[in-house]
Formats: C-alpha cells, structure tokens, sequence
C-alpha cells in the first residue's frame, strides 16, 4: 500500500514517476470532465426540473399533461409576454384527413405560407413556413430546376406552381428514422412531433423526401402581439430552440372541424381538405373525379396529400 | 360596385322576388343537423357613381336605370372605348361578348341568361355557370373557389366565394400579383440563395 501514502500530497522528489503520472492523468481528467458538462450548467438555467424530468407525451397521465400545459403556458407568459392557451386535440375515430392541391389554378402568390406563418407562431426574422411554394418550369415536373426564393409578379406565363408541404405520409421515413420516438403518426393521420421530446438531431429531416420539416436552428422570435394565443400541444405553440417542427395540417384547427389556416388563405380555391372517410365530402370527390397524383410516388411514402390539374 | 358583397343563406328557400333561377350549392338539400354553406352574393344591382358628393359628404349613386330606361340598348357595344360617356374607362376582356350577353337590354337593373330569362344581380353565379360549365361543376363539388370556415359542418357553418368575389365579370382572368416574403430558410441575411 504504498501507493496510497503518495497520492495524498503528489510534491516533487518524494513521489514515484508512476504516481506522478496517475496524478497527471487524473487532473486531465477532471478538467476534460468538467469542460464537457460545462454546458450542461448553461443549458439547465433555462430548463426547468419538471421540463427536464417530463414523460413522453403519450406516456402523460390527465394530471401530469394538465401540469404540462399550465408550465409551458406560463413560460410562454414569462418568455413572450403573451397570454395563450395550449390545449391538448386529440385524433377523432372516423376521421381521416386528406388534402388535395389545384395545381391549374395556383398562382404562386405564397399567400399559404404566410397564413401558416402568423397561424403557427414561426419565427419572423426567418420568414419561417411549413410551406414551401415551387416555381416549375410548364410542361415539367423536374423538381430539380424548381426555384422556391422567386420574387416577381405571379403567375409567370411559363411557370407553374407547386407549393409543398408535409404530405403525411402513411409510411412516413421521417418516423422511422426517429431514433427517441418523438414523432409518430397519429390516427387521422396526421404526423406530429413531441417538441419536448425531440433530441434535435435532425435525421427526420434528412430522411423527408418533401423537404418539410424545419428545424429551429435559434429561439423563435415573435413580438407578443403577433402570437397566435390558440394553440396546442403538439401544433402550434411556440418550439423551443433545437428541435425539428413540421405541418400538422394545423391540428389546432382541423381537429376542432375548421379548416386548415393556409385553405383560408388561398384566394383561388387551389386547396381541398375534408375527411377521406365520409362520402359526400369534397376530398373525397376530387380523389374520385380527379386525376391526382403524389409527389415522388415512387418512394412509396404513401403521401395523404394530392395534386391535380382541372 | 358588383363586389360589395352581402351574405345569404344558400340552403334558405329561395326568396319571392328573386328570379327563376336558384343560388348555385355545394350542400346536399337541406340537413336539419349540418350548418349551412354561406355563399357569397352581390347585395342588388349595381350602382353608377356620378363623381358628385351630397350635403352628408356621401357618394351620389344612381341605378342603371336612370340612364337606361331612356336609351335605346345598343347590341353592338362591346367595350367601353366604343361608347362617348359613362363606362368609358371598362376594361372589357372576356371573349367576344358584348354588353347585352350578360346584361339584360330590356331593365338593366337585371341580367339575362342565354335562353331570353331575366336574372336577378343576386343570382349572377348562374349566368356564370351557363358558360363554365366544369369550374360550375366543381364549385357545387367544393373543389373551385375556397371557401372558409368548417370542414366539418355537423360542428359549424362554411362561407363560400362568390364568382365575382375572385373574377371581375369583365376581365375575368385572374390578375397578376406579388408574391410575399419568399423563405430564408432559417439562413442569415445575405447568405440566402439567390432568386
């Protein structure tokens, strides 16, 4: 047990070069230690105990999820200055929704992406969308020569538009790829993302064909005035930094029955949603009237978006 | 103006006065448990500002009427240039029509179908629908136009456009417009991809 005696106080002359080294290596050690949790002390002054300790969301009691909501409303309060309401939409049995896109008489005007905007509370200073609006080149559909930033009178009479969004699909390689499981396909369909959940490690948005998820590279910033106060858990209430969001088809709304913020604001009637399951609804005659099509079929992702020419 | 709008009741029974024609629908005959789909109407006939301000401060308008009763129509009108006042500055491009395609030569308070019957201005979207025939067709079927409001009318009503809400009845085709904001996707400025 001589060793034991020169750990206590490793002075010069009186040690052991190995004891010199074990005392070396264990300063490395420790410093490398403390400068990889280093950040950890930062992150955790704005994470709270009971965010860092919370379940999966569809591992949430009524209580536990109840609690969840009333933090992350009052965090919204602190942080944001606003007063809003977060509620928890469930899927509905019967119900399963479908989205149906003109493209004869889409003129590319974006006005779809800046109803989600505003409606899904997107950071202003990036002119964040769940919409992407392509401007194609007629009589193509070469993805590759597709210019999103165009900024110019619409329509161009060589050009056609295709805005694209999340096509929740039903074999979605978003979800698949999740390695935490924090995004799933819910009953009617509709892919959402548990923003507290999520790692952010972005493989779901490598993995989308569409392009349609975002990742909130920075805090989203939104002037307390413009905050949409109607929001949900998995929807649209304001992402934290460092986690991916999607289109939910604006669960908020169209689990409530309304229709989707970005059908509102078309003003050509391009946009078609409804519930695929009911015979008389309009989704359903323009799957069976129309010649629609899915983006990248394929890929077999099994998109419940579809286009058509009228 | 032919779009300050008023709002009916599609599914309502149809008014007394208003003509033979119905109010084109996208609803199934009245459901007692579904809301109703609102589309869009003109309030009435048009009226023809004068340029002349009253005591109140408020436009001076007159019916079609006014003027008409006492002209003598005049089929071959089909733009305005052609006329020597009133209309003058209507641009007019919608095919080959002329001004008494549509409107009605006889009460020009009215409009009139092909087949010789008058329309009441309310009722414009079928003298619309005798032409187009397919966006007709898919505006009953929901799929033409928009709409807002409740994709699920057991929960709330839905409010449609009118064909004149998008399409000026005498240059129909959709006008040109700018865009807004294309996406940064979340770059800095300055680093964006270039239009």
């Amino acid at each position: 047990m001589s060793e034991s005696r020169n750990i206590s106080l490793p002075v010069l002359g009186q040690v052991s070069r190995r004891t010199a080294l074990k005392g070396l290596g264990a300063t490395l050690g420790l410093a490398a230690f403390a400068k990889a949790m280093a950040p950890l002390t930062e992150w955790a002054a704005d994470l709270s105990l009971d965010e860092f300790l919370q379940k999966h969301y569809t591992e949430l009691g009524p209580d536990e999820l109840k609690r969840v909501l009333a933090r992350l409303e009052q965090e919204t309060r602190q942080q944001y200055g606003a007063d809003v309401t977060i509620t928890d939409h469930r899927p509905e049995p019967g119900v399963q929704f479908g989205y149906a896109l003109n493209l004869t008489v889409c003129i590319g005007c974006r006005r779809c992406a800046e109803a989600c905007h505003i409606e899904n509370n997107h950071d202003r200073a990036t002119n964040n969308s769940y919409i992407r609006v392509l401007e194609m080149n007629k009589g193509s559909l070469d993805l590759d020569h597709a210019n999103p930033h165009y900024d110019h009178a619409v329509p161009h009479p060589d050009k056609f538009y295709m805005p694209v969004q999340c096509h929740q699909c039903d074999n979605p390689p978003c979800v698949h790829v999740c390695p935490v499981e924090a995004t799933w396909k819910e009953s009617d369909g509709i892919v959402v993302v548990d923003y507290n959940w999520c790692i952010g490690c972005r493989y779901c948005e490598a993995a989308c064909p569409y392009h349609a998820r975002r990742f909130n590279w920075t805090k989203p910033q939104i002037p307390a005035n413009e905050i949409n106060p109607d929001q949900s858990y998995l929807s649209n209430r304001i992402r934290p930094q460092g986690v991916v969001e999607k289109c939910t088809y604006c669960l908020h709304r169209v689990r409530e029955g309304r229709l989707p913020a970005c059908l509102e604001a078309c003003p050509t009637g391009a946009r078609v949603f409804g519930n695929m399951l009911d015979p008389d609804s309009e989704i359903r005659w323009v799957l069976d009237n129309k010649r629609v099509f899915v983006l990248k079929e394929d890929l077999g992702t099994q998109p419940r978006f579809f286009y058509f020419f009228s | 103006m032919l779009m300050s709008l008023a709002v009916a009741g599609c599914d309502a029974e149809p008014e007394p006065e208003a003509g033979p024609a119905r109010q084109p629908t996208s609803a199934p005959p009245a459901d007692p448990w579904l809301h109703p789909v609102l589309v869009n109407q003109p309030a009435g006939p048009p009226r023809i500002e004068t340029g002349r301000v009253d005591a109140h401060g408020h436009e001076v308008t007159v019916s079609c009427a006014t003027c008409h009763d006492v002209l003598e129509p005049n089929p071959a009108v089909s733009r305005g240039q052609q006329l020597t006042e009133f209309h003058l500055d209507l641009e007019m491009a919608h095919g080959e029509l002329t001004c008494v395609s549509c409107h009605n030569p006889g009460n020009y308070d009215q409009l009139r179908l092909a087949d010789g019957r008058s329309l009441e201005f309310v009722n414009v979207m079928e003298l619309c629908g005798q032409c187009h025939g397919s966006q007709r067709r898919d505006f009953e079927q929901g799929a033409h136009g928009g709409m807002t409001g409740y994709w699920d009318r057991t929960r709330g009503p839905r409010q449609r456009h009118s064909c004149i809400d998008c399409h000026e009845p005498h240059a129909p085709a959709f006008p040109q417009m700018k865009p807004v904001f294309p996406p940064r996707d979340g770059l800095p400025p300055g680093t964006q991809p270039q239009p």
